[in-house]
């Protein structure tokens, strides 16, 4: 671990990795929509809505992922220091709340023709708009202790405890009754027939790819955007 | 020993190591013992919570609560296979939402939404009759974790609880 800590070293690998993770996550993610668009069957009982899946379910697992990232990473912060964890964890922030805010747009659009309503305050849906909320707080956090010039410990602590609401959205339909249908893919098996099932592992592996690729992306240019501020005040000093 | 770069300061007030723990290594206790508190936080709050959060009364629920007429209450549960009943004027409907120890009758005037039908889950916003029967002003279908193709449930559109045999199969 230590061993990827070092800037340099990050920077060597991050380079060639971005584009391969960018474009395979393109071709998958794309590949997988105009699969489950044009190649899978209506369902049962809920028609042709069922293709929203295929983004929803990919949004709602990179969401509540991108946490429990920014929750490993400021740990990482806090115990070992190390500078790339914090750059990580911020990193994450903004795709985070970008695909919980997406898999609650699509939720939306879903419940509206199959449940009857736009939205309801039951237990998994208000988790995970407690999940977005928090992912503004901690970019507001982040971004208002940046001008020091370091990743703030206040943004780690914050990343940390928000982890918390990561297994109450993970148990929010067990434990309370609510609108949302429990898990239909858990440890023990899927409930979901394989004609949507496969194209949801794909779309799922290419959004997370896309994710990787957009976290590596926004990790260089914070490195270097403190390379540039590093030479700027050596130019200052001068 | 204490002014060496990277030494803690926290709770290392008298220059020496907890247990002879290096720094690092305090700090990660810390961090995990505050992990694991918050975690059992989530717990105990959710926990406490476990009523008043839920989203609906099942009718089990509701006969233990002892919900009085009058009050705005939420109903959930599966309709019962065969109890639609369709009124003449063509838009009231009784039907009887069951879980799996109770049952529980309810009325309703207005569009059904398209995932309601019999064997399927529900939820009613309404209030109890005095008569015990429970009058929704709006229904709402839940949707099951199953997702099967037309094809595959092609034997009654109506019978939700049919796919689970399908996909054992």
């Amino acid at each position: 671990m230590h061993r990827f800590a070092n800037p340099a070293r990050f920077l060597r690998l991050a380079r060639p990795l971005t584009p391969a993770l960018f474009w395979l996550g393109l071709l998958l993610a794309l590949g997988a929509c105009l699969w489950g668009l044009f190649a899978v069957p209506t369902e049962r009982l809920m028609g042709d809505t069922v293709k929203i899946i295929f983004v929803h379910v990919p949004s709602a697992w990179l969401g509540m992922g991108g946490w429990m990232g920014i929750a490993i990473a400021s740990l990482v912060q806090l115990v070992w220091r190390h500078p790339l964890a914090g750059i990580a964890a911020r990193a994450i922030a903004v795709p985070g709340a970008t695909f919980a805010a997406i898999c609650l747009m699509t939720g939306s659009i879903w419940g509206r023709p199959t449940w009857g309503t736009w939205w309801v305050w039951d237990g998994r849906l208000t988790s995970m708009l407690v999940l977005f909320f928090l992912y503004l707080g901690y970019i507001a956090l982040a971004n208002a202790s940046s001008e020091k010039g370091d990743t703030s410990r206040v943004a780690a602590v914050f990343g940390i405890i928000g982890a918390v609401n990561i297994p109450i959205i993970n148990r929010s339909v067990i434990w309370w009754e609510s609108q949302h249908q429990k898990a239909s893919i858990t440890l023990g098996g899927s409930s979901i027939d394989g004609a949507y099932l496969a194209p949801l592992f794909v779309a799922v592996a290419g959004f997370s790819l896309l994710f990787g690729a957009l976290v590596l992306m926004r990790m260089r240019a914070a490195l270097a955007e403190m390379r540039i501020d590093a030479r700027m005040r050596r130019m200052a000093d001068d | 020993m204490a002014h060496r770069k990277g030494v803690s300061t926290t709770l290392d007030t008298n220059g020496r190591w907890w247990f002879g723990m290096k720094p690092k290594h305090q700090r990660l206790v810390l961090a995990l013992v505050a992990f694991v508190a918050l975690i059992g936080a989530g717990f105990i709050a959710a926990a406490a919570l476990k009523e008043e959060a839920s989203y609906f009364y099942t009718p089990a629920t509701m006969a233990k609560a002892k919900i009085e007429p009058g009050k705005a209450v939420r109903l959930g549960g599966m309709v019962q296979k065969g109890s639609i009943v369709r009124g003449a004027d063509g838009v009231s409907i009784t039907f009887i939402v069951q879980d799996r120890d109770a049952t529980q009758k309810v009325a309703y005037r207005g569009i059904t939404p398209d995932l309601f039908v019999e064997g399927s889950g529900v939820v009613a916003d309404g209030r109890l009759r005095p008569d015990g029967v429970f009058v929704a002003d709006s229904l709402l279908a839940k949707h099951d974790e199953n997702y099967v193709p037309k094809e595959l449930a092609d034997i009654d559109m109506n019978t939700a609880e049919h796919t689970k045999d399908t996909l054992s199969k």
